[in-house]
């Protein structure tokens, strides 16, 4: 083991919590600020127009954006290039989480899910979400933080659908979804999508699709192209910012996929609100961080 | 879509006027309610220390900070109001409440409610608490104060707003007409994306 001084990954842990949710990513406010300018109809401008001096307030008061503070969840790409020590990573970057909570302090949403006893931490059983990937040919370790909030967890939908229904059938269970969900996930936000795997695997995918920037297409040119016309398609629903009607509905739609099963079809939709949380930052083994989104 | 500015309390014929699509501002009381409040007050029969009469409730949870014996906010945001739709009728019959204010809107009983006793829902931008905040003036109460973070806060707001008229009192239901539009819309859609 290495003299690695892992207090760093607690600390970071905690300021990327609070960033998270005081900090939007440049790419949600231009493509917040992007549909304001859209916008035909003066009802959703002016709430564009609050979505965006808020933004601005949180930044001025170092307050929160949203008073959900989320579940924490903490997506890690450990660099092979260095001998990090997993089991350490997680439990610092939980202490940071509930660092955070106490030291900021905010809210705490975690909750034991059947005494419904709220620890004011953030944190429990099986809590912060870790998803742990590893990276050849880097040597830091690259922790992207998701806050996420309830009123669009809510609409987390999953189907097994089968081969026979084709692509078809998953691009209509996306917009059906978005639709059902109508003003709940505070419109218009990240409409994040997987598309094959398992059904564990499907449901993951959709949360790693609403954590890219906004309008980051998928590589492959097929998807990118689904993701374009799903956009539009939801769009043309008129659903709107905050369900009250309006030309914008969602900021994106990123789909992300897997190989699956032959006889499989599965498909699930995670929704992310318009105030789309993250944060970002590479811990580098001389002890050096460096945050961004 | 008219804009109105307007102090609290509301008059009966000040809410009438308004029709959904409006935007409100408005200066003076609010009261803050959650599940709990309403559970307490409602279905455990406490009487509330405070008159609403005219007045507009939003649902909330207000993180706040107890200085000596005041209440400052750190940060006052709005949840979704469909878990206490089952209590909104009765808030705006016997307590006289004016205005609901939250996200998501009611349903159907609450819209009578509102056409026959004068009343209207004020959808609030979701997820703008930081703002939401900053229009507070003053925490002057916090009622029952046990059932903090749930308790009933009394808010003295400036400018608080910009708030949607989304349920008015002629029976038009915003959020109700958007979906119905989406749904005329989506054959046409389905149609486009190639489904059907
Ligand atoms: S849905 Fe999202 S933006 Fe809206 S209140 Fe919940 S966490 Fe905040």
């Amino acid at each position: 083991m290495s003299d690695f001084d892992y207090t760093l990954v607690e600390e970071t842990g905690k300021q990327l919590y609070v960033r998270a949710l005081c900090d939007l990513p440049p790419d949600v406010r231009r493509a917040l600020a992007h549909a304001y300018e859209k916008e035909s109809q003066p009802g959703a401008k002016e709430i564009f127009k609050t979505m965006l001096k808020n933004v601005d307030v949180a930044d001025g008061k170092k307050t929160l954006i949203c008073q959900d503070t989320g579940l924490p969840i903490y997506m890690v790409k450990i660099g092979s290039g260095f001998n990090w020590d997993g089991a350490e990573v997680k439990e610092r970057l939980t202490e940071g989480a509930v660092r955070a909570t106490r030291e900021y302090p905010f809210r705490g949403s975690s909750t034991h899910f059947l005494t419904r006893v709220n620890p004011q931490t953030s944190v429990g059983e099986r809590l912060p979400v870790f998803y742990f990937d590893f990276v050849k040919d880097a040597d830091c370790l690259e922790i992207l933080m998701v806050p996420k909030g309830s009123g669009s967890e809510n609409m987390s939908k999953m189907k097994m659908f089968i081969p026979a229904d084709g692509i078809n059938a998953l691009k209509k269970f996306v917009l059906d979804t978005v639709i059902e969900s109508g003003a709940n996930p505070c419109p218009p936000g990240i409409i994040g999508v997987g598309m094959g795997g398992t059904s564990d695997l499907v449901t993951r995918l959709a949360k790693e699709a609403i954590a890219r920037p906004v309008g980051q297409r998928n590589p492959d040119p097929d998807v990118a192209e689904m993701e374009i016309e799903l956009e539009d398609a939801i769009n043309a629903t008129g659903i709107g910012p905050m369900g009250l009607g309006g030309d914008i509905t969602t900021l994106a739609v990123h789909i992300e996929t897997a190989h699956t099963h032959i006889t499989l079809n599965p498909v699930a939709v995670n929704t992310q609100c318009w105030p789309a949380r993250r944060a970002r930052a590479k811990v580098y083994p001389d002890g050096s961080v460096e945050y961004g989104y | 879509m008219a804009n109105y500015f307007l102090k609290t309390p509301f008059s009966e014929e000040e809410v009438r006027q308004l029709k959904v699509g409006d935007i409100v501002h408005f200066d003076g009381t609010l009261f803050g309610i959650r599940d709990l409040t309403q559970i307490y007050m409602v279905d455990q029969n406490h009487e509330p220390p405070v008159s609403l009469e005219g007045m507009p409730c939003i649902h909330t949870s207000p993180s706040l900070k107890k200085v000596g014996d005041r209440w400052e906010p750190i940060c006052v945001g709005t949840t979704t109001s469909v878990r206490m739709d089952r209590y909104s009728p009765l808030l705006i019959e016997k307590y006289g409440v004016r205005a609901i204010i939250g996200k998501a809107g009611l349903y159907e009983d609450s819209l009578k409610a509102m056409e026959k006793f004068g009343a209207v829902y004020l959808a609030i931008v979701g997820g703008a608490a930081a703002l939401e905040t900053r229009q507070i003036e003053e925490v002057e109460a916090v009622y029952w104060e046990h059932l903090h973070p749930e308790a009933l806060y009394q808010f003295r707001v400036k400018d608080f707003g910009p708030l949607t008229v989304a349920m008015d009192t002629h029976g038009n239901h915003l959020y109700f007409d958007v979906k119905a539009r989406a749904k005329q819309r989506l054959p046409e859609i389905y149609k486009k994306l190639g489904v059907v």
